[in-house]
């Protein structure tokens, strides 16, 4: 078998984040979009501490942290919105939010 | 006696033999690389095409584990420890709750996907090639060999890059510092946000 090299854990990351570019841009519930997103910040983070071990530094693993930080803030400020809009017009489908439509 | 030879002789002759001759027998193989790799994208397609979405929910706990299995292979605990312990734990108890408090069955019985998803999917196609394209003309720019990375001392480093003297280590003490008021912000932001009265 060969070894594995950074070049594989960055074939697996493309291949996240492909699959949560695809979910956000054909799925129509909000939730479903929200782990999209959360399914790409992960592919970002695994990209990040392969490079890190590529380069025997710790800056790509502090980066990821950060990042970790940023998907929980995204995910509570996300869901907020999502319930604050709940409230007001029944649904969570994207394609029939148009309050701002004029 | 100083702490290195302390823990050498704590340490196992196994465990010892590793550590001098770190290239000897790596645990982590070939073989759980393809499996994590192989369960973190599965896990991700059920993440996207799942009805319901707290099966979603539960696909995406088992993609962010397999993605924190990889963290370890690369040897990073810390990372691997609050993926585990932020993603799994707290971000998807939070998804898992506002899946409860907004009504699931309608949206269940309607159409999942939007009008215009082939036109998504064939942008996100369009980035597949990309990738492709880009790791198969630059694979050969990636060193062969990769340094090691000192895995028991990890976290101890990782806090001195965070908190350390900023003239000598700690180069993101300040970035700690605004992660902690972006923390802050979205929580006044969520809670503002989700009251029916302010």
């Amino acid at each position: 078998m060969v070894p594995i090299t950074t070049l594989h854990y960055l074939v697996v990351a493309a291949a996240l984040f492909v699959l949560g570019v695809i979910g956000v841009l054909t799925r129509r519930n909000v939730v479903i979009i929200l782990m999209s997103i959360e399914l790409i910040l992960n592919a970002v983070n695994l990209n990040l501490v392969a490079f890190s071990r590529m380069w025997g530094n710790l800056h790509g693993q502090v980066f990821a942290v950060f990042i970790v930080v940023d998907a929980a803030a995204e995910a509570a400020v996300g869901l907020g919105i999502l319930i604050a809009f709940f409230r007001n017009k029944e649904t969570i489908n994207v394609d029939e939010i148009n309050l701002l439509k004029w | 006696m100083n702490v290195a030879l302390m823990n050498q002789a704590l340490m196992s002759p196994a465990l010892m033999a590793q550590a001098l001759n770190p290239g000897a027998a790596p645990v982590a193989t070939p073989f759980f690389f393809y499996m994590l790799a192989g369960a973190a994208i599965l896990s991700g397609l059920f993440v996207i095409t799942r009805r319901n979405a707290v099966h979603s929910a539960l696909a995406l706990i088992v993609t962010l584990l397999s993605v924190s299995g990889l963290y370890l292979m690369l040897y990073a605990p810390f990372v691997a420890g609050v993926q585990i312990i932020v993603y799994a734990g707290g971000i998807m108890v939070l998804f898992l709750f506002v899946i409860m408090l907004v009504s699931i069955e309608r949206v269940t019985k309607e159409r999942q996907f939007n009008r215009i998803w082939p036109v998504g999917l064939l942008a996100s196609c369009a980035l597949l090639a990309l990738f492709v394209s880009a790791f198969s003309k630059g694979k050969d720019l990636f060193p062969e060999r990769r340094m090691a990375l000192v895995e028991t001392s990890n976290t101890q480093q990782i806090g001195a890059l965070l908190y350390g003297e900023a003239a000598r280590m700690g180069q993101y003490t300040f970035a700690f510092e605004i992660a902690s008021l972006l923390l802050l912000v979205a929580i006044l932001g969520a809670v503002i946000m989700t009251k029916r009265k302010i």
